[in-house]
């Protein structure tokens, strides 16, 4: 093996990290945004009171988020073949990743839409606001500093996850580390995939962190 | 423009029953600056919360502009709340939005189109005075800053009704005055009814045409804020008169002046001016006509929106005939008398 190998190798499986880890957060919000708003708008003295969906939305995400990644993974691999056709390879792990995430990241939502003051929202509804105004004028935008660290927390989750979907088939650097790293004891192949994970890592959270920084910029 | 009638509030909290309004019946002119006031606890901000249903009342209905608030469905409500405007203690800004777009939120609810908005919330600027801070974040400024963007916001949608829920409380005494003062004249500006809640008298005293004194969930006095002043008649209203007239009278000069001593008696009388006749000479007429003398124990004079108001304490001495006489004249003066001490 040589080393341009090595490092061919290493950049494809990088690359295969990098997509699976944005396209699983990008659809993780795509749905877990939604459920966190409903979370909060329909407990009780919300803007959206609904005891029945707050308890049985609550209820499914509590239940989903106690099932262990690695169960969850072979548990759902019926559904992956139904989306994608094959439950192996990188396309296949953004289902698990995505279902898996959805559920986090509508508690991540939820907590950081419970941060805003009351106030805020008694004043828009004094103003005359409807709820669909309130969600998008008052709640999201106010809670965007703490909606973007959520994303980098849900991020670097995924890129953990990632990796242990990568053992069982899913591509990316887990499968690199496991075939090449544990099976036969390719020292060099484990530590680069652990030093690129640890700047994916860094890289995301400081990259949450600016941007978080930015929109909070003047708000004291 | 605001009828109440018989309002009543219970919340049910861990089921306790707490009764905040126990059938409560007002009614606010149209035009005036209402104030209301009472301790903490007593059902102030419930009350103010009910006329534009933050709070859902448990029994009784409200009035606005001849419309029965209680019973709109719920975009009757959204289209009643846009011509209500609401101020509160801490602001309630939107860190988000820059002052501009701030005060430009309520148009964008009441689907203004944005040229008219934009032009709308260019007026506001100017008139509370904060057009060169257009582009700044509410965390940038100061309090009084932020209540005038808070004032701003209210009055975008031309609304006739502004409630304002302890809207100085959380400001400096002479922010407070600049606030009140920018409250008085967008209420004569533009005829505007100002229901405010407060527990400080000054507020009242300063800006406030009427005024009903709240106690422990129930309405015990009303009346326009020059009686209340000078004739208050519930306890609760002679303790918050008291807190800024000062018209407390020392016990120990109460004794001496009781002291009787034999054919010469005393009486501390209490003597409210008002208006003109706060500059007319009556003590020293008082002392040529009958036989007393006068001895000044306090005075003081203060104004009542705009209105001077004197209060003096005097020590009336002389023969109990002569002194009878005195407060005859006095009263018959149009003066407000109280006698304080037991004849
Ligand atoms: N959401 C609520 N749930 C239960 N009890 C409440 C609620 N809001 C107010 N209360 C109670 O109702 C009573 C009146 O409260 P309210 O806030 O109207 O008083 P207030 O006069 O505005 O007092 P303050 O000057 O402290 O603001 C209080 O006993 C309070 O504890
Ligand atoms: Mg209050």
């Amino acid at each position: 093996m040589s080393d341009g190998w090595l490092l061919g190798r290493l950049l494809v499986a990088t690359w295969e990290t990098i997509y699976m880890v944005a396209t699983s957060t990008f659809f993780s919000y795509l749905f877990g945004l939604p459920l966190g708003v409903i979370l909060v708008v329909t407990a009780r003295g919300h803007i959206m009171e609904n005891s029945v969906v707050n308890r049985v939305l609550g209820w499914i995400i509590n239940a989903t988020r106690s099932i262990p990644f690695i169960i969850f993974l072979i548990l759902i691999i019926p559904i992956t073949r139904l989306l994608v056709g094959t439950y192996i390879g990188t396309v296949a792990s953004i289902v698990p990743l995505t279902l898996a995430a959805i559920p986090f990241v509508a508690r991540l939502v939820e907590t950081s839409l419970k941060e805003i003051d009351w106030g805020l929202i008694e004043a828009a509804l004094s103003m005359g606001a409807n709820s669909w105004t309130i969600i998008t004028k008052v709640l999201l935008p106010e809670a965007k500093p703490s909606l973007l660290l959520g994303v980098a927390i849900t991020t670097i989750s995924l890129v953990g996850y990632s990796a242990m979907a990568g053992i069982v088939g899913g591509g990316g650097l887990g499968t690199l580390a496991y075939y090449y790293g544990y099976q036969r004891y390719e020292n060099t192949i484990m530590w680069a995939t652990v030093i690129v994970l640890i700047i994916i890592v860094q890289g995301v959270q400081l990259l949450g962190e600016k941007l978080a920084q930015k929109a909070s910029k003047n708000r004291g | 423009m605001i009828e109440i009638k018989n309002l009543t509030k219970i919340y049910t909290a861990s089921g306790q029953k707490i009764v905040a309004l126990d059938k409560v019946s007002l009614t606010v002119n149209k035009g005036e600056i209402f104030g209301i006031i009472g301790l903490s606890g007593a059902g102030k901000s419930t009350l103010v919360r009910c006329i534009n249903m933050l709070e859902k009342p448990t029994a009784g209905s409200i009035m606005v502009n001849g419309q029965e608030i209680t019973a709109l469905k719920k975009d009757e409500l959204r289209a009643v709340r846009q011509k209500i405007g609401m101020i509160f203690q801490h602001f309630n800004l939107l860190s988000s939005r820059t002052v501009f777009d701030n005060i430009m939120f309520p148009l964008e609810i009441a689907k203004v189109p944005r040229k008219d908005a934009v032009r709308r919330t260019r007026e506001l600027l100017e008139l509370v005075g904060l057009a060169d801070k257009a582009d700044v974040y509410p965390a940038q400024l100061s309090g009084g800053q932020k209540q005038r963007v808070g004032i701003a916001r209210a009055l975008a949608n031309n609304p006739k009704l502004l409630l304002s829920d302890e809207a100085t409380s959380a400001l400096d005494p002479q922010t407070t005055r600049s606030i009140l003062q920018l409250i008085r004249d967008i209420n004569r500006q533009f005829n505007l009814t100002v229901l405010l809640i407060t527990h400080d008298m000054n507020v009242i005293k300063e800006v406030c045409d009427r005024v009903a004194v709240i106690d422990d969930s129930r309405i015990v006095e009303v009346g326009d804020v020059m009686s209340v002043f000078t004739a208050p008649a519930s306890p609760t209203a002679r303790s918050f008169v008291n807190s800024v007239l000062n018209r407390e009278v020392p016990t120990e000069l109460l004794h001496r002046s009781s002291a009787v001593n034999g054919q010469v008696h005393t009486r501390l009388v209490r003597v409210a001016f008002i208006g003109s006749s706060a500059g007319e000479p009556i003590i020293s007429s008082l002392i040529r006509k009958f036989n007393v003398d006068a001895n000044i124990l306090y005075g003081n004079i203060d104004r009542i929106k705009d209105t001077p108001f004197g209060n003096l304490t005097l020590e009336l001495i002389g023969q109990p005939r002569a002194l009878q006489e005195a407060l005859a004249y006095l009263q018959n003066r149009g003066l407000e008398i109280e006698v304080l001490n037991d004849v």
